[in-house]
């Protein structure tokens, strides 16, 4: 079982050994340091929580507030924290934070895995928090010495004072240090110094993964735990009419039969019980809200948007104008479907709702959300809600949503004993919240030299916001907008990369009842679909080279002209290929990082397209984990490549009808390039980006661009087929 | 009562016949590193080995194999070169599917008389994994032949 504590037991627990425990709180003027040793928890009214603590034992516990689901987190974080406090890796135990104020994204303001947040956010306070317990425990030592500070210097663990060739382990001085105030702006290390960060380090959870003993949330177990499966609506909208609840009680196993907001549950002793009890509910559906919803009455409904008003989400200068003074003028109009998350663990959570106290396991990517939501549900104070995250088996932007949580603590309540809420694989299909489907139309017009000097572009979609619950700001979904409309200033900085002159952005929302919620990058890697598409369409039209033609309008942005520069050199660009092989290239800019790929290919007689080699060049600034960050470029590279050439989530009469990965096609081994990953040096951890979703952003259009290239054919619309 | 032999151990269970034989390995034996990926046989995440070749466990019930010797994820040894290989490639990411697909890999390596890491490669489109790690996959696989061959297995 993933270790987690309540704040409470961590703190009892590390104080009643003694050591030196390093507490923070995210204040509004950022995160403050303190030092909790002996204070059982309490530092002047604030609700602290350790971040780390070095135990008499010399054990360093470091607290991972982020979900772990594949991105390497619980190792890159305690990297941070260990390079900083100069700790011995080897004496590093890593923990799963529990939900608390304390955890929450210096940056987000929440406890959630999302955003490619977790080291762009937690970098600087880890780091001040690392170098504080360096020097507390340095100051320690030469107390204790009697020799100046400056004498002493912490290295791998221990402190030492190289003239009397004294040496002390960290748990020597753990108790001393304890005794201490935290110093106001503990100098942090220079990148020479650093022992961790940027160099490799295998990941902390890959062992357990390998032997088969990590706990998923679909592999929480506890005594007397019972499991639920969920009759579900086949249809938007649909509600039971009747269901035979005696047939279902008949089932050997069988224990109760609970009707919740998204279907009838049915808990028994068994997994295998309970779905043979849900089998025997038999529910009789009522009629959806859109029974003439289908796959192509959704992309018409979103085609059709386009012509009508929307609200214009950003101008900068006169784009008609700016359009009718222009050379050339060109337009387009793409179209992104619906895409499944189809994380490899389908949904579930266990729940035990007590009368005093509830206590949640599962794979969680927002526990923030999760306790308040559980709160309401279960009737208890949100500081009676224990939620212990396990590993995720994948997240993508899913696991934020909190319906899967609420079935299980709605389960627990009415049977009163601890139940394992399970999706099977087509439920999790066809009850996705869905990436958002999209579609683009952009005009632009160039001047007589070919300069891109007006675009305006209108897109429509269903809104993220909504079904999240938060409202839209003059009529403008945000989320929808990343990688359009967004500021460097953001949380999520993910502003536009091109800064063109004459630019407009106009959104209309359907109200379609598909539910969507962010997929990995969000909306950046369908709206990158649409302008790096038609970029490339732009360069054709200026007859020009298409990575010259992005480097001429990406002038001013230093990041990404380095990016494609480097990408540039290392793909082969310009170079000459074989017949019927063409390259591609596409840019993007999220999460703070600057990101471009080359797609190279070939299309076979039938249409057949076969990638072959991807090249990809990022500067997300500092890198911690140097192999972890390949890693995930590789695999998002992968996965957009699977959405780029296979999916699209199929619907009939009202509701899902893709069901199972026999008809929801994912990338195979054979179809799966050379990947390479070139990472540009930049130390300045003012700009620090995420990395868990760039890597997403630009291949679809990258693989458009190539089959252009190669074929002369332009695809305007996902997936891309010939 | 059905009578299997798991990881080298005996066990009686009592459920009924056509149970899959997943979750009676996940479920009643409680030995969970075999996973539920798709339950039709698409994704590999349920692997295991039934008298030494990969089967899938989510479509075959339980009153089927019985008798049978059958191995999970935590029943090859853990320093197999397959999971060392796993570890030194750093091939895992969200690690879900991987326990299916390592023990896929290991039946094919046992199969005649040296393994041929291409050949084991191309026969690994029936398996799924949704992080992406097919790139490390492939080293993955490279890695095991060699440590194979080095260990003399």
């Amino acid at each position: 079982m993933t270790t987690s504590f309540s704040r409470r037991e961590f703190l009892k627990g590390s104080l009643a050994a003694g050591g030196l425990t390093i507490v923070a709180m995210l204040t509004p003027a950022g995160v403050k340091l303190a030092n909790a040793s002996g204070t059982k928890g309490e530092v002047a009214g604030l609700q602290p929580f350790a971040y780390y603590v070095v135990t008499p034992e010399n054990v360093v516990k470091v607290m991972v507030p982020s979900s772990e689901m594949g991105q390497g987190v619980r190792t890159t974080l305690p990297m941070i924290v260990a390079d900083e406090l100069e700790a011995d890796w080897d004496k590093v135990q890593v923990l799963q934070a529990p939900a608390a104020d304390a955890f929450k994204s210096p940056i987000l303001h929440m406890q959630m895995t999302v955003a490619s947040a977790s080291t762009r956010g937690w970098y600087m306070p880890l780091r001040k928090a690392g170098a504080a317990g360096r020097a507390m425990l340095t100051e320690a030592a030469a107390k204790k010495w009697n020799v100046p500070v400056s004498e002493c210097k912490a290295e791998k663990g221990a402190v030492r004072h190289a003239k009397s060739k004294k040496s002390m382990s960290y748990g020597e001085l753990a108790n001393d240090a304890a005794k201490l105030p935290v110093p106001k702006d503990a100098p942090l290390k220079k990148e020479t110094e650093f022992r961790y960060m940027g160099k490799y380090m295998p990941r902390v959870d890959i062992p357990e993964k390998v032997s088969g003993k990590a706990v998923f949330g679909y592999d929480v177990n506890l005594p007397d735990l019972h499991y639920a499966v969920l009759a579900r609506p086949p249809a938007y909208g649909a509600k039971p009419e009747s269901f035979d609840e005696k047939a279902a009680m008949a089932i050997d196993g069988v224990a109760k039969v609970v009707p919740t907001p998204f279907g009838v549950a049915v808990c028994a002793k068994s997994l295998y019980a309970a779905q043979k009890g849900r089998d025997a509910l038999n529910v009789k559906w009522g009629p959806g809200s859109n029974p003439d919803l289908d796959t192509a009455s959704l992309e018409k409904n979103l085609r059709d948007l386009l012509g009508k008003p929307g609200v214009n989400a950003f101008t900068r200068g006169d784009p008609k104008k700016a359009l009718g003074e222009a050379k050339k003028v060109f337009e387009a109009e793409y179209y992104i479907p619906c895409i499944a998350h189809a994380t490899m663990e389908p949904m579930d959570f266990t729940a035990h709702v007590q009368k005093d106290r509830c206590d949640l396991w599962g794979p969680t990517q927002a526990q923030t959300i999760t306790q308040g939501v559980a709160a309401k549900v279960s009737g208890l104070p949100p500081d009676k809600i224990f939620i212990n995250t396990t590993l995720l088996g994948c997240g993508l932007g899913r696991r934020a949503r909190p319906e899967f949580a609420i079935e299980a603590i709605i389960a627990s309540k009415a049977l009163g004993k601890p139940v394992k809420v399970l999706y099977s694989r087509e439920e999790d299909i066809k009850h996705d919240f869905f990436r958002a489907p999209m579609t683009h139309r952009i005009k632009a017009g160039l001047d007589d030299k070919g300069n891109l000097t007006a675009w305006d572009h209108k897109t429509a979609s269903i809104s993220i916001s909504k079904g999240m619950g938060m409202p839209l700001k003059n009529g403008v979904d945000g989320y929808l907008l990343w990688g359009l409309v967004d500021s460097d200033k953001s949380p999520y900085r993910c502003p536009m990369a091109y800064t063109i002159p004459n630019y407009s952005v106009d959104l209309v929302l359907s109200d379609l009842p598909v539910p969507v919620q962010p997929w990995r990058s969000v909306q950046n890697a369908p709206n990158a679909f649409a302008t790096e598409s038609f970029m490339d369409e732009l360069a054709h039209l200026a007859g020009k080279d298409p990575l010259e033609f992005r480097l001429q309008v990406l002038k001013d942005n230093e990041r990404a002209s380095r990016v494609l520069k480097t990408l540039a050199q290392k793909s082969n660009w310009g170079k000459p290929l074989p017949k019927g092989r063409g390259r591609g290239v596409a840019q993007h800019y999220c999460f703070g990082t600057s990101i471009a790929e080359v797609v190279e290919l070939s299309v076979e007689k039938d249409g057949t397209i076969k990638v072959h080699r991807v090249d990809a060049a990022v500067d997300c600034g500092p890198v911690v984990n140097p192999d972890a960050l390949i890693a995930q470029i590789e695999g998002a590279v992968t996965m957009a490549l699977s959405t780029a050439l296979f999916e699209e989530v199929q619907f009939a009469k009202g509701g899902v009808a893709s069901d199972n990965f026999g008809d929801y096609r994912i990338i195979r081994m054979s179809e799966v390039p050379e990947i390479n990953v070139y990472m540009i040096e930049n130390n300045d951890p003012a700009i620090i980006g995420g990395i868990g979703e760039p890597g997403v952003t630009p291949l679809a259009p990258a693989v458009a661009n190539a089959v252009f290239n190669a074929t002369g054919k332009r695809v305007r619309r996902m997936p891309v087929k010939l | 009562m059905i009578s299997i032999n798991v990881n080298g151990k005996d066990y009686s269970v009592d459920v009924p016949k056509d149970t899959p034989l997943l979750w009676v390995i996940r479920d009643a034996l409680k030995l969970t590193g075999t996973k539920y990926g798709c339950g039709i046989g698409e994704c590999g995440s349920c692997t295991v080995h039934i008298d030494g070749k990969a089967q899938r466990s989510c479509t075959i019930p339980v009153g089927d194999v019985n008798g049978a010797k059958i191995t999970t994820i935590e029943g090859l040894s853990e320093d197999h070169p397959v999971k060392k290989a796993w570890i030194q490639e750093q091939v895992v990411q969200c690690g879900y599917c991987q326990p299916g697909i390592i023990m896929e890999v290991a039946s094919l390596m046992a199969e005649g008389p040296k393994p041929d890491a291409d050949k084991i490669i191309g026969t690994l489109d029936d398996v799924i994994c949704r992080c992406g790690t097919h790139h490390r996959i492939k080293k993955g696989v490279k890695k095991a032949v060699e440590i194979m061959g080095k260990e003399g297995r």
